[in-house]
């Protein structure tokens, strides 16, 4: 099993893992590895102050049984968002392996995850909230960098740039008329740009949400939380 | 890829900001997030003025049509609606200026003038419950005090809200009552520990756990307030007889005078004959 960035799916993943249909239930999972795993793998290391040979053996040995036994299909929608459930339900998964006292041997059926990556983000992340916080933030960062990603593959080179430049680049400095100036374009051209990327990168975001909950109303509610305001 | 804080919280931003082109309007600044959905300022281009721009879903546009259709004084107007490129809803109003009801209470107003102030806030909740409309989301931020002292109040849920702490009825099915229980909690929020036994009762029985011992619509609140401020009995409270007469007296301050003035020449009179 490998994980593709974010496969677009077009109908709820949620719904999809619960389907008869193997190849469904395979590209529904791979979202939600795509998705979830780097959230569950800090979750693991900062909230529960795990080393980083458990944690990766956590989150690997979470997939692996989750998609074995089905046990995502247990979901109920009334209850709580699909987000909290994985999470209570990695929670549940942490304390039983920890009750267990062994680690699980990595199977070849493993998802093939990139924990350097995440350890590296790990090293620049700001401390000091509390864990349902911690598991919040970095699901919205973890979508945000999917969304972006998936940005990328739908727009131009020079306006995904002028977007990469102005609104995701730390460097605040830059203006309009440098980027213009670095791109070769007119000024009103790098505004345009970013007008209408800005606007795709909201279509992705709420594209990927509707793949990733089950109801409308959890949409809703989880656009809420992913983009802090009216939605 | 890895997106720092910094960038997550200008993504947002971002995510958020409707697209105006298309429109007669140019975006200058966010004013404010409610329960429905995002209040910028933006700049009529025809009519060279500054309005206030509502955003919402899709969804809302039924009950934005609702508040459009309440007229009175102190509901903000709807001027204008339309549909955004990304699908979403907006309505542009008249921009309010003036304080939040938060801020103009901390410039320090006696009461008298605050009870008056509270009057006038339940007028136009009066009158929507009229219209079998409710605002579902009222306090002190959804309330604005403009520059001539004009009272005004935002934000109309009308669709299902939860509402706000402390402004929150227990019940979950809201009606014109909802609205009352909050009225309660905003008086008190304006008597802020100075109101006399009275107010304190039209507040408590605003805020009866039970919808059916509150006062039936935001009219009758504002009636039994005002009856407290000119001196008379109020409907949520039963006096004492020396509640009544001193009620009677400082009511009468005139009549008690001249009564006092009476039986004290009296007296002297009756003094200088047993002299």
């Amino acid at each position: 099993m490998t994980v593709a960035p974010f496969p677009t799916t077009r109908r709820s993943i949620v719904l999809a893992l619960g389907s008869t249909d193997a190849a469904e239930r395979e590209r529904a999972f791979d979202t939600l590895v795509a998705c979830y795993w780097k959230p569950l793998y800090k979750f693991a290391r900062v909230a529960w102050s795990k080393s980083r040979e458990d944690a990766e053996d956590l989150t690997q040995s979470f997939f692996t049984r989750a998609f074995e036994k089905e046990s995502l299909a247990s979901y109920d929608p009334a209850k709580a968002s699909f987000r909290t459930f994985l999470r209570l339900l990695f929670e549940r998964h942490v304390t039983n392996e920890w009750k267990a006292g062994q680690r699980l041997k990595r199977g070849g059926g493993d998802v093939h995850l990139d924990f350097d990556s995440a350890e590296a983000e790990i090293g620049r992340e700001a401390g000091g909230v509390n864990p349902e916080e911690y598991f919040h933030r970095e699901w919205v960062r973890s979508m945000f960098a999917l969304a972006v990603e998936r940005l990328r593959t739908r727009c131009e080179a020079v306006p995904f740039a002028v977007f990469e430049a102005y609104d995701l680049d730390d460097d605040r400095g830059v203006s309009y008329r440098e980027l213009a100036v670095r791109f070769g374009i007119a000024e009103t051209q790098v505004t345009n740009y970013l007008h209408a990327t800005r606007r795709k990168f909201r279509e992705v975001v709420l594209e990927m949400l509707r793949e990733v909950t089950a109801s409308e109303e959890e949409f809703r509610s989880e656009s809420r939380a992913l983009l802090g305001g009216s939605r | 890829m890895f997106i720092t804080d910094e960038a997550i919280a200008r993504l947002r931003d971002v995510a958020e900001q409707p697209d105006l082109t298309g429109t007669r309007y140019d975006l200058v600044r966010e004013l404010g997030r409610g329960g429905m959905g995002i209040v910028y300022e933006v700049r009529d281009r025809e009519l060279e003025r500054s309005v206030a721009m509502k955003v919402v879903d899709d969804e809302w546009r039924a009950e934005a049509r609702v508040i459009a259709a309440l007229e009175h004084p102190g509901i903000v107007p709807v001027h204008d609606t339309g549909d955004l490129p990304d699908g979403r809803f907006y309505y542009t109003m008249k921009l309010v200026r003036g304080a939040r009801l938060d801020a103009w209470l901390r410039e320090g107003h006696p009461l008298t003038e605050r009870l008056r102030l509270f009057a006038r806030i339940c007028e136009p909740l009066a009158f929507a419950h009229s219209q079998n409309v409710v605002h579902r989301d009222l306090k002190p931020e959804n309330v604005m005090v403009g520059e001539f002292g004009a009272v005004l109040v935002m934000d109309w849920g009308v669709s299902n809200i939860a509402g706000t702490p402390g402004y929150m009825p227990p019940e979950r099915e809201r009606d014109a009552r909802s609205d009352v229980y909050a009225l309660g909690a905003l008086l008190r929020f304006l008597m802020n520990d100075e109101g006399s036994r009275p107010l304190r009762a039209i507040a408590a029985r605003a805020m009866s756990d039970d919808p059916s011992k509150r006062y039936a619509h935001a009219g009758e609140i504002a009636d039994d307030v005002l009856r407290a401020l000119d001196g008379e009995p109020v409907a949520a409270y039963r006096e004492n007889v020396f509640e009544a007469a001193m009620r009677f007296l400082s009511r009468h301050r005139a009549l008690a005078a001249m009564l006092l003035a009476y039986l004290v020449m009296r007296a002297l009179i009756l003094l200088l004959k047993e002299i």
